[in-house]
Order: structure tokens, then C-alpha cells, then sequence
């Protein structure tokens, strides 16, 4: 009787508050003018069933854009897309076995861990089901028999903020490794370090805790005060060292890889200096059209060669044609 | 059962039950759980202090108390948890769903971030009372359970955001009512003199100071001990051993709710997939504080400790400058010196008494 009351109460005060404390600035409504999206007829071709494979861990931005990507061009092919994830090689690899069992028309995987995954795409393709490797390991890709790579080559992305940051006159940069031993992350950091003139520090943080990351790079700027650049490899650390640089009072210019609608507003703000953007959307996207192409028409992009996607350097400048994009989960 | 409260009586020493012989302050100090984590963190702060230059900075002891902070905010619920008896392995997650109902309860309602505070914090709590009530209903092992809501509450971090905002982290709600003034609660600093205070701090030393009052000087404090020692027994002698345990499990979800809107309100969006792994940092700090896994035994007070040392040594080993390849094996290395340490120094304080 008595809990029952109790639970009344809350229920009671739960829906006062909720009535009374209305917000007059932001929040959903504030959002919701127009979405408008690409709907349009899909392609007259026949069903195709299509399957990506990544090596993603849970709930990241990243791939979450390049899934939007991959669902918008399926929509239009004609096709089914199926999507699967594990952090591990192995598990990947199982993924890539159930898509060949399931007799799929296409498969689409990236090759961050090529040892691990290349026994089952070799296996797919001896089923006769076409490959696209996409994102990392684009030099794996035509030896293990894929039609094609679509994806940034993460040294080359290195070395475009080497030359930027040449460009800025930046003297000692810091690179933020989220996820220590990850392949792609350290080609990033060696590329920097390849093609900057200054000298790079790695330092490596724990991605899946933020207020800790904070606190690391906010200890490495306060014990290394002459760091003029902090490099982040993933978009959400970005904030993070803009909170460490006020916190250490360093005068070190945040520059990030990668995209996301946070970014974009401290790329606003001049917190960020420039962001370098591998377009995630044209990932899944181009993988689906390419597989599709294969199908109906045969056609190989790229020649065989891998595509790049990336790196294209986003500054403040473009800020005002980017940010519904990214809102939106395509940029 | 040496950490209980002192006895009070003031007979004259020498009286002939041995029962109420008083014990000298410093025998009683000695006999503290958390002592040999003491030591241990006395330990690594003299070593990095003269392995790392920047260290003993003002500015550098104000990043390592809001590293520890973060940490010790959650190590002081799972210890008293630990200390009943019992094991939260979602605490980590809970801390992330918490963030996460907060702000999207805000935002998709548009309503002042204070209504997303609050329900938060009751859902929160529900998910506390539902680990507690499944744990006693099923009488299985907490490991279990709290491995269950771990996983189902990863998923539901994941799916949820993924359902309403569409993203897998949140919209950013920092232009809404509310929000600074949560932020001033939740999330701001202040200067004093020259450092720099974070308010996570003083959320750490309040709770550490009711933890340590709770367990000391009530009866619910009694009862966690009792509960931790023996269920069995302490059923027998009337503790109540369902409620006890519901309202351990109810602390938790209260500091993973502080935790969540710290972490809300400090960068005003979150990322859905984050709070995997902390669980057992939370652990670790209560061990190391000198909570014995099988409960009955340890103390608030260690848990800050433990807290603290690994904030030390996790910064200490950047501010130190070295190779980063080789962080996770120093902080393994530091941690179980400064365990290994804390061990001996209690097996010391034992054999004196």
C-alpha cells in the first residue's frame, strides 16, 4: 500500500516536472524544420542481396556514416544491405563465413586486420561472390582477389597534416592514440611524422573512458609545455583536448582527423584548427555502387587501383556548408 | 571486523574483562584497512615526485585529483558493495546510460536539462533496485546477474541512441535552459590560490565522507559488514539482508548517476559505446583501498585511496615522459608494486597487535 502511494507520488512529480520545465532554447524542436531526403525510384535491376563486414567496435560515429552511406546506395541499386561488425580479426572472419553461407550477391569488408580476414575473403571469392575491401588495407586488397579498394590510405592522411602543420610554422606536435596497437592509428601518427619538419610525440589514451583521456593529454601539456599541435585520430577527442588545453593553460592549436557535428561547431569557435575528413558516406556508398556496377555492367572503378576517399582538409571556412551534413550523420 | 567503531566505554585500563581493554589510538590506526594503501600511495607520490619534473607541480596535482576524482566517485559505492559481499560488473555501462537518458530526455522533449536529470537519476535507481531485487530473488551469484544487466545495458546504450537520435552519440544540448546551472552542479572548477578545482572533488570527498560515516557510525553501516561477513548469520541475529543489499545496489546507480551527468555536462554530448572496462578500474581502486573480495572487510576511506593511486600512476607515468608503447605494462607494474606493498604493511600491522 504504502510503496503504492510512494509510486503514484513519483509518477505524479515525474509528469509536473516534465510539463513545467520546458526548454525555450534548443532541443528537438529547435531541429526539426526540414529534412529533406533523397527518396526517388530504385534502379529496375534485380535483387541483390548485399553484405558489409567491419571491424568496428560499438556505437561509432564512423561507421555509422559509412553504413548511412552503404543504405543510401542500396536503396537506390535495388539491393539488400546486411551489415555486421566485430573488433576482432577472427570473429570478423566468422561474419565473412555466414554472409558466404547465406549465398549473398556481394560482400564488402575491411581489411584493418588482412591476416585474419584473408582466408575468408579468399573463401568468398571462390564461392564467386564479388569482393570490395574498403577503409584500410587497400594494399591486401587485389592479391586476396577483391575487385576493388575504396578507402583513405591512412599514411598518405599522415602526411597531409605533416604539410599542413609544416604550412601553420608548428614547431612539436602531439599524436593522440585512442586505442593503443591499433595498425591504422600508428600509420596515421608515422605519416605526421613522416612529412612534418617539427617533431611528433605519441601519446596513448583510453578511448573508452573520456573524463581519463582528458586528463592524460591534460598531464602531457602541462609536462611538455613546448607543444604547439595536438593531432587526435578520432573526431570525440577532439573535444576532449580542447578541455585538457584550457585545463593545462597551453597555447597548443586541437587538429583532428575524422568529422562529427562537435567538430564542426569548435571549427566554428576556432577551438579546432582543421579537421582532415576521409568521407566515411563515400565508403559505403561507392562499395555498394561498385558491386552493383560489377553486376549490371561489369565495371571495375578505379582500374583495379585502390580509390581514395581521403584526405580532404576541412578548415574553418567550410564550416557553413558542412554543418547540416554532419548533423545528419553523412559528413 | 577490526574496521567496526571503537568501543565506547571509558572503564579504567587494567578492569577485568578483557573485552573492554582500550586500545591506544595508534594500535587502532594500525589496524585500519586502508593503512597499507596509505603507505602505497605515499609510496608512488614520492616516486614520481622524483622520476617526473613536472609532477609536484600546483596545475599537475589538480589533473591527477580529477583523474582520481572521476575514478573514486564510483570506487566508494562498489567498495561498500565489495564489502557487503557483492560485485557490480555494471557499473561501468550504467555510469554511460545514465549520461545518455539524461540527454536525450532533454533533447527529444525539449525540456529544461533538469527534467532529463532527474529522470535520469530515478531510472538510474531502478536499474540499482532491479540488480538488488534479482540478486536476492534468484539467489544467484551477483556475478552473474550484474554481467547480465552489463551486456543488456551496452545494447541498450547502442540501440537506444541509435533509435531516437539517429547517431550513435548524442546531440549536443548546451544551448538549453538548465544547462549551466546543471553545469555549475555537475561539471565546473574553480581556482583557489593557484590551483585549479574541479568539482568532481568535492563530489568525491562528500561521498567519501558519508561512506565512511554510513559505515562507521550507523546501523546500516553495521549491517553491510554483518551482510558481507555472513548472510546466513546475519539473517539469523535480524539484519535485514534483502533490503541491505537493494540499497547497496542502489548507491552504485546513485554515483554512476553524479558520474553520468559529470560526464553529460562536461563535454554536453555523449558517445554511446563509452564505459566498457571502467567497471573493473572501480573494482581495482576498492581492492587496492583494502576491501577483501569476499567481502566483510574494507573501507571507504581505502577506496579513495586506491582511487587516487591509480590517478598517480596513470598520470604520473605521461608527466614522467615515458614511451608510450610501454603505458598499460608500467601501470600494471605500479599498481601491483603498490598492492604487493599495501599487503606486506598489513600483514606488519597484524602481527604487532
Amino acid at each position: 500500500m504504502r510503496t503504492q502511494r510512494t509510486a503514484v507520488a513519483l509518477l505524479a512529480v515525474c509528469a509536473l516536472v516534465v510539463v513545467a520545465g520546458c526548454s525555450s532554447s534548443g532541443g528537438k524542436e529547435a531541429k526539426e524544420e526540414s529534412a529533406g531526403s533523397g527518396g526517388g525510384v530504385p534502379a529496375a535491376t534485380e535483387k541483390l542481396k548485399i553484405a558489409m563486414v567491419t571491424h568496428s567496435g560499438e556505437g561509432d560515429t564512423f561507421w555509422d556514416i559509412v553504413q548511412n552511406g552503404a543504405k543510401v546506395a542500396a536503396k537506390k541499386d535495388n539491393a539488400d544491405f546486411l551489415y555486421a561488425a566485430h573488433k576482432e580479426g577472427k570473429e570478423q572472419a566468422q561474419l565473412i563465413q555466414t554472409y558466404i553461407d547465406q549465398r549473398v550477391d556481394g560482400i564488402i569488408v575491411t581489411l584493418a586486420k588482412p591476416e585474419a580476414v584473408g582466408d575468408a575473403v579468399e573463401k568468398a571469392v571462390a564461392a564467386g561472390i564479388p569482393v570490395v575491401t574498403i577503409n584500410s588495407g587497400g594494399e591486401f586488397s587485389r592479391e586476396l582477389g577483391a575487385i576493388g579498394h575504396i578507402g583513405q590510405d591512412e599514411s598518405v592522411a599522415g602526411e597531409a597534416v605533416g604539410e599542413e602543420l609544416n604550412e601553420r610554422g608548428r614547431k612539436k606536435a602531439l599524436c593522440v592514440i585512442h586505442e593503443q596497437g591499433n595498425v591504422s592509428l600508428e600509420a596515421r601518427c608515422a605519416g605526421v611524422r613522416k612529412a612534418f619538419d617539427g617533431t611528433v610525440e605519441n601519446l596513448n589514451v583510453e578511448g573508452v573512458n573520456m573524463p581519463q583521456s582528458t586528463s592524460s593529454i591534460e598531464a602531457k601539456l602541462q609536462s611538455s609545455r613546448d607543444i604547439d599541435s595536438v593531432i587526435t585520430l578520432g573526431a570525440p577527442f577532439a573535444a576532449a583536448s580542447v578541455k585538457a588545453k584550457a585545463g593545462a593553460d597551453s597555447r597548443a592549436e586541437i587538429d583532428t582527423f575524422d568529422l562529427n557535428a562537435d567538430v564542426i561547431k569548435q571549427l566554428k569557435a576556432g577551438e579546432i584548427g582543421f579537421a582532415v575528413d576521409q568521407q566515411p558516406y563515400l565508403q559505403g556508398y561507392l562499395a555498394v555502387d561498385e558491386l552493383w556496377l560489377h553486376k549490371v555492367n561489369r565495371n571495375v572503378i578505379g582500374g583495379g587501383k585502390p580509390v581514395l576517399t581521403g584526405p580532404a582538409l576541412i578548415t574553418r571556412e567550410d564550416v557553413p556548408a558542412l554543418e547540416k551534413l554532419t548533423a545528419a550523420g553523412t559528413r | 571486523m577490526s574496521a567496526t567503531a571503537p568501543p565506547a566505554g571509558t572503564r579504567e585500563p587494567g578492569a577485568a574483562d578483557e573485552r573492554l581493554i582500550r586500545t591506544s589510538p595508534l594500535r587502532s590506526l594500525l589496524g585500519r584497512p586502508e593503512l597499507g594503501s596509505v603507505v602505497g600511495a605515499i609510496a608512488v607520490f614520492v616516486f614520481f615526485a622524483v622520476v617526473a619534473d613536472s609532477f609536484l607541480r600546483a596545475a599537475s596535482l589538480s589533473t591527477v585529483l580529477y583523474a582520481a576524482s572521476t575514478i573514486g566517485i564510483m570506487a566508494v559505492p562498489v567498495a561498500l558493495l565489495m564489502i557487503g559481499g557483492e560485485f557490480d560488473l555494471s557499473a561501468g555501462v550504467l555510469v554511460t546510460s545514465s549520461a545518455l537518458i539524461s540527454s536525450m530526455i532533454s533533447y527529444q522533449m525539449t525540456a529544461n536539462v533538469w527534467v532529463g536529470v532527474l529522470v535520469s537519476l530515478l531510472v538510474t535507481l531502478a536499474v540499482g533496485v532491479f540488480n538488488g531485487v534479482l540478486l536476492t530473488r534468484t539467489k544467484l551469484p551477483s556475478f552473474i546477474i550484474t554481467l547480465g544487466t552489463f551486456l543488456m545495458l551496452t545494447g541498450l546504450n547502442l540501440g537506444f541512441t541509435k533509435l531516437i537520435s539517429g547517431t550513435v552519440s548524442t546531440k549536443s544540448i548546451a544551448d538549453m535552459e538548465g544547462f549551466d546551472s546543471a553545469k555549475a552542479l555537475f561539471a565546473s572548477e574553480f581556482t583557489f590560490g593557484e590551483v585549479t578545482i574541479k568539482v568532481t572533488i568535492l563530489w568525491w570527498i562528500g561521498l567519501v565522507a558519508l561512506a565512511t560515516w554510513v559505515l562507521l557510525r550507523t546501523r546500516f553501516g553495521n549491517w553491510i559488514f554483518a551482510v558481507g561477513g555472513g548472510p546466513d548469520a546475519a539473517r539469523a541475529v535480524g539484519v535485514p539482508v534483502t533490503r541491505t543489499r537493494i540499497g547497496l545496489y542502489m548507491g552504485v546507480a546513485f554515483a554512476a548517476w553524479i558520474s553520468g551527468q559529470h560526464l553529460l555536462f562536461s563535454f554536453d554530448v555523449v558517445q554511446s559505446g563509452e564505459g566498457v572496462g571502467n567497471e573493473l578500474i572501480y573494482i581495482i581502486a576498492a581492492v587496492i583501498g583494502g576491501c577483501l573480495i569476499t567481502g566483510g572487510y574494507g573501507s571507504a576511506i581505502g577506496s579513495a585511496i586506491g582511487a587516487l593511486i591509480f590517478g598517480m600512476t596513470s598520470k604520473g607515468i605521461v608527466y614522467a615522459e615515458w614511451n608510450p608503447d610501454w603505458f598499460k605494462f608500467f601501470l600494471g607494474a605500479m599498481l601491483l608494486l603498490a598492492t604487493l606493498l599495501n599487503a606486506w604493511v598489513r600483514k606488519r600491522a597484524e602481527a604487532t597487535r
